[in-house]
């Protein structure tokens, strides 16, 4: 990466620039390409999650974002490049592992489990912390600490009040609440968000966007979004994808007045 | 706030235990009076209900449709006969040897078969079960396609399979058993697990629980459970032959859930003891005349009929005619 000035933004962004805060660093990538066949649907990519922030990374359909978050989470192998957590090389570390060590996605399309209630889904989720499956005498209803873990993760996503409905039931917007609150039952330090807004009512999109600000103070935050009013509204740092290769990253002011994203992606409407 | 989970709010796996406790008590207690062909259809009718109770874990509860599950129904019944000597065995541990040795194919033909999905997984363990199927036809080890017989029941202590009362009790024991095991799965971490892979295997990955290792634990207990249901019918059929193993005993207990309603235990049991009483009634002259001839035509339109009235099988129907056990 070419080093940029540092961006007014406070000490703590000021300081990240250097390289010398690995603390704060959870989720560092370096050089991740992933080909299909002779496509290559992301290429070089470079980026660092920190504690504290919420990493935008936007781009026009087919740019790579979701690839890139499916290689992160360990959906899809990386054909290239090294993704390290606290330092620990888990670039070839099965989905499951990466997701006990700390890592947590949500979906783009909803992946809820629709015939279960709001709160045996974020059960069921915040389960794989305390698995022992061989425990059969044991009801998994009453797993304290999943129960624990799911209360939580409702109470935070503001899903609460509809703790017993069957998912399948939920509105739209309450559905993607519960894809980020199945997410955060898991107990991540890393989350990797792809669209959490998509569809979402103007109301939805205030509490989520509430909801992401709380969460950054103890997470990592990756945040694939087409909103751009709520990207430019939360994220703290925006990389900007096109066609598989980051073109830009840096802070949201910056980024606005890229020429070259300017030309590539946001067009007239900024 | 939430405090508890909700327990009412989906029907369970499991179902309130009084039913199925109910229904052995009653079975218990009625043994004596049914008579020698009753108890004979009555123990051929559970040792089945334990073979689909084996397969409902896998299709029903963790979501994958197997089409060689006879291959360890009938591993079970060989390993009975062939660890028999000519003075019988022990009942016990022939009934744990046979469990092992279904438990022990399943693990070959898990591991490999569950790294496909969908239709590919049903081709792959139709192609294991035949393979199992053609060693036992094919070569010497079985007594080829004649089978072998068994040459004295097994027995452990009291508990001699000679005996047919005993025969009985042995059998609804070990129904109850596989029965209770499987609620208390149902119910469990495991079972909760399953369920979700289920439902949704790619969120239970990123959720981190590896899915792999749980659908084939799920498969090795439910080939050994088969394993139990093999032991036994060799027990009382006394002969073994390739045919246990076959693709079409397969299908048969693929439609014994299928007609009973898959998911649920209740569904596997009841479904078993309809699609062996209607074979029953079909292939009986005295019941249908001529047409007995015919019984494995018949015994299909009926099946197709049934499916296509009763989508849920018939534990829909215990649902669509009291509107409380409605999800």
């Amino acid at each position: 990466m070419s080093p940029r000035p540092a961006v007014p933004k406070g000490a703590r962004t000021a300081a990240r620039q250097g390289e010398g805060t690995p603390v704060s660093r959870l989720l560092a990538v370096e050089q991740l390409t992933r080909r299909f066949g002779g496509l290559v649907a992301v290429n070089a990519v470079t980026l660092d999650l920190h504690l504290g922030e919420v990493h935008a990374v936007i781009g026009t359909n087919g740019a790579g974002k979701s690839t890139l978050i499916n290689m992160l989470s360990g959906e899809i192998e990386a054909s290239v490049g090294r993704i390290t957590l606290d330092g620990q090389d888990i670039t070839r570390r099965a989905q499951y592992r990466r997701a006990l060590g700390g890592v947590g996605r949500s979906y783009q399309r909803t992946t809820i489990f629709p015939e279960f209630t709001v709160h045996e889904n974020c059960r069921l989720a915040a389960q794989a912390a305390t698995p022992r499956p061989w425990t059969i005498w044991q009801s998994a209803q009453g797993c304290a600490a999943s129960n624990a873990a799911a209360d939580a993760a409702l109470e935070a996503a503001g899903l609460a009040a509809e703790a017993r409905r069957i998912a399948g039931t939920l509105s739209h917007g309450a559905k993607r609440q519960l894809e980020v609150a199945m997410c955060l039952a898991t107990q991540p330090r890393v989350l990797l968000l792809d669209e959490p807004l998509a569809g979402m009512g103007a109301e939805e999109t205030d509490r989520m966007l509430t909801l992401l600000a709380q969460l950054k103070a103890t997470h990592a935050i990756l945040l694939v979004e087409h909103d751009m009013d709520a990207v430019f509204r939360i994220a703290d740092r925006i990389t900007v994808m096109v066609n598989g290769a980051v073109i830009a990253t840096g802070a949201p002011a910056e980024i606005r007045v890229n020429p070259e994203v300017r030309t590539a992606y946001l067009g007239e409407g900024h | 706030m939430t405090t508890t989970p909700s327990s009412a709010a989906r029907p369970g796996l499991a179902g309130p235990a009084l039913i199925p406790a109910l229904v052995a008590i009653a079975l218990a207690l009625a043994g004596p009076t049914l008579g020698p062909y009753g108890a004979d259809l009555m123990v051929k009718m559970m040792i089945l209900s334990i073979f689909a109770l084996s397969l409902q874990l896998l299709v029903g509860m963790t979501g994958l449709v197997s089409l060689g599950h006879a291959a360890f129904y009938g591993i079970g019944a060989y390993v009975t006969v062939l660890a028999s000597g000519s003075e019988g065995g022990n009942l016990l541990v022939l009934g744990l040897l046979s469990m092992a040795g279904a438990a022990g194919y399943a693990l070959v033909v898990g591991a490999l078969s569950l790294r496909t999905r969908g239709v590919y997984f049903i081709m792959v363990t139709l192609a294991f079960a035949q393979m199992a199927y053609f060693v036992f036809h094919d070569t010497p080890v079985g007594g080829g396609s004649d089978g072998i017989y068994l040459y004295v029941r097994p027995a452990a202590g009291a508990l001699d399979m000679e005996n047919r009362t005993v025969m009985f009790y042995v059998v609804l024991a070990a129904l109850a058993a596989t029965y209770a095991l499987l609620a208390l799965i149902g119910r469990s971490r495991f079972g909760a697990a399953l369920a979700g892979i289920r439902v949704n295997e790619q969120r239970m990955r990123a959720a981190g629980f590896p899915v792999y290792g749980y659908k084939l634990a799920a498969f090795v207990l439910a080939g050994a459970l088969a394993g139990l249901a093999g032991c036994l019918v060799a027990s009382r059929d006394g002969v073994v032959n390739p045919e246990l193993l076959g693709w079409h005993n397969s299908g048969e207990v693929l439609l014994m859930i299928i007609l009973g309603g898959l998911g649920h235990l209740r569904g596997a049991v009841i479904g078993a003891v309809a699609f062996t009483l209607l074979k029953e009634v079909l292939s009986t002259h005295a019941m249908v005349g001529p047409l007995a001839n015919h019984w494995q035509l018949t015994l299909g339109i009926a099946i197709i009929v049934f499916v296509a009235l009763l989508p849920r099988g018939l534990i829909g129907l215990a649902a669509r005619i009291s509107p409380r056990n409605t999800p």
